[in-house]
């Protein structure tokens, strides 16, 4: 076995030239190069972590202005649902009032008109009786040759219209 | 190799040898040799160096190499931040090196150049090495423990709610369970990526001296061996990992002792 047989001759070289090496390795790799390997994982761990947060406060953000949006369109439809409620209700309002000033005048009209007829049928109702009752006069006058008067004929005729 | 005599030699892998005649340099008196070893060490440094480099591209939206990077320091975070918490991070650099310096180590071993003609080889079974990254790993839960928690770093060796009459028995176990520790770390990885290797040098053997031997051994010996061979590198390169993970593990798990106590 060599590593006992020739301990004795060359132990001290073994041990000087590893130290030596190994010190390289270590002050030259271990403490010169690693750190700023690591620092460039770190580099990029923390670029990607402040990306990341980037990203969700953009979309924190984001969701913010559609939440204000959307409180927004809220009032607004509101607000338009309630000016369409009052135009309607002042629409059927107007509507209803022109409807009331019609019929007013329509009754008007017709009360007009009824009287106005009225006024006609009575007119002529009397036209009737004294045509009637001269007739009856003449009628009695001619047939008996007795003479009624006016107002004999005219209550006859009186009666004998409602009758009929 | 030795081939041409029909014989593989499965220790012969493990030999150091001085290269470009550095055989008697030396520092303070000490012989610091310029080994196939520490040839390896270096590879592994300038490879790993290499992985590295190419994901230090620090671009936003990383490529497949710099993912590839990313995803290993990234893993070794993950694994201390599960295991110490947010004070693992400190030692992200020391685990990552560690670990990555092991896997690749592990993985160049299993390398199959010695198709060329060149001799891979795999410095994480030597103990020598293996034990030196142990004893780091062992020295900075020491000093992280005695500098977080001062002399209450002694109370690691006793678990809450021990009985009074149990604390010394408990205590001691728990010490040498402490201690042992290094040695564990050390001896898991060396002995783990010896046996791998020793293996396939063995059915390597098999397959040469089945094939020498005629057809019938051949189909008997040689042919099995080959694909027992082949499942066995695959498995060898999960071990590699393994052994790499593991030691990266029980490193930030004692790291998080001398961080938290228990």
């Amino acid at each position: 076995m060599p590593q006992i047989a020739q301990l004795a001759e060359f132990y001290s070289s073994q041990i000087f030239w590893v130290l030596v090496f190994f010190g390289i390795t270590f002050f030259l790799i271990g403490r010169g190069m690693v750190p700023k390997v690591m620092g460039t994982v770190e580099l990029r761990d923390k670029q990607i972590a402040d990306d990341l947060a980037a990203a969700q406060g953009a979309r924190d953000a984001a969701d913010e202005q559609e939440e204000a949006w959307r409180v927004r369109e809220n009032e607004n439809r509101a607000a338009a649902q309630a000016k369409i409620a009052e135009a309607k209700a002042e629409a059927a309002a107007k509507t209803e009032a022109k409807l009331a000033k019609s019929q007013t005048r329509l009754d008007a009209k017709l009360e007009q008109a009824e009287a106005e007829i009225e006024a006609a049928r009575e007119s002529a109702m009397a036209e009737i009786e004294d045509v009637a009752a001269e007739a009856t006069q003449d009628i009695v006058a001619r047939l008996a040759g007795g003479k009624v008067d006016k107002r004999t004929a005219r209550s006859a005729v009186k009666k004998a219209l409602t009758d009929a | 190799m030795a081939a041409e005599q029909g014989k593989v030699d499965p220790m012969k892998q493990f030999l150091i040898e001085p290269l470009f005649g550095s055989a008697n340099w030396e520092l303070a008196g000490f012989n610091i040799a310029f080994t196939n070893s520490a040839l390896w060490m270096a590879i592994t440094v300038i490879l790993l160096w290499a992985f590295v480099a190419g994901g230090m591209k620090r671009e936003l939206v990383p490529g497949r190499w710099q993912m590839a990077v990313e995803s290993f320091t990234g893993f070794i975070d993950d694994m201390l931040e599960a295991n110490v918490g947010k004070e693992g991070r400190k030692y992200v650099s020391y685990i990552f090196s560690l670990f990555m310096f092991i896997l690749f180590a592990n993985l160049l071993g299993l390398l199959p150049i010695g198709v060329l003609g060149l001799h891979p080889f795999t410095f994480t079974s030597h103990f020598t090495v293996t034990g030196v990254l142990a004893v780091i790993s062992f020295s900075i839960v020491l000093v992280v423990g005695f500098w977080k928690h001062g002399i209450k770093f002694f109370t690691l060796f006793v678990p809450h709610g021990t009985p009074v009459p149990m604390i010394l028995p408990i205590a001691l176990i728990e010490f040498f369970s402490f201690m042992i520790r290094p040695f564990s770390l050390a001896l898991r990885l060396f002995v783990a990526m010896m046996a791998g290797h020793v293996l396939l040098k063995v059915l390597s053997s098999f397959v040469i001296d089945g094939l020498n031997a005629g057809v019938g051994t051949s189909l008997i010996v040689a042919i099995p061996s080959f694909a027992l061979m082949i499942a066995i590198s695959a498995l060898e390169i999960l071990v590699a990992g393994i052994q790499a993970y593991v030691f990266a593990l029980l490193t930030s798990l004692y790291i998080n002792d001398a961080e938290h106590l228990h």
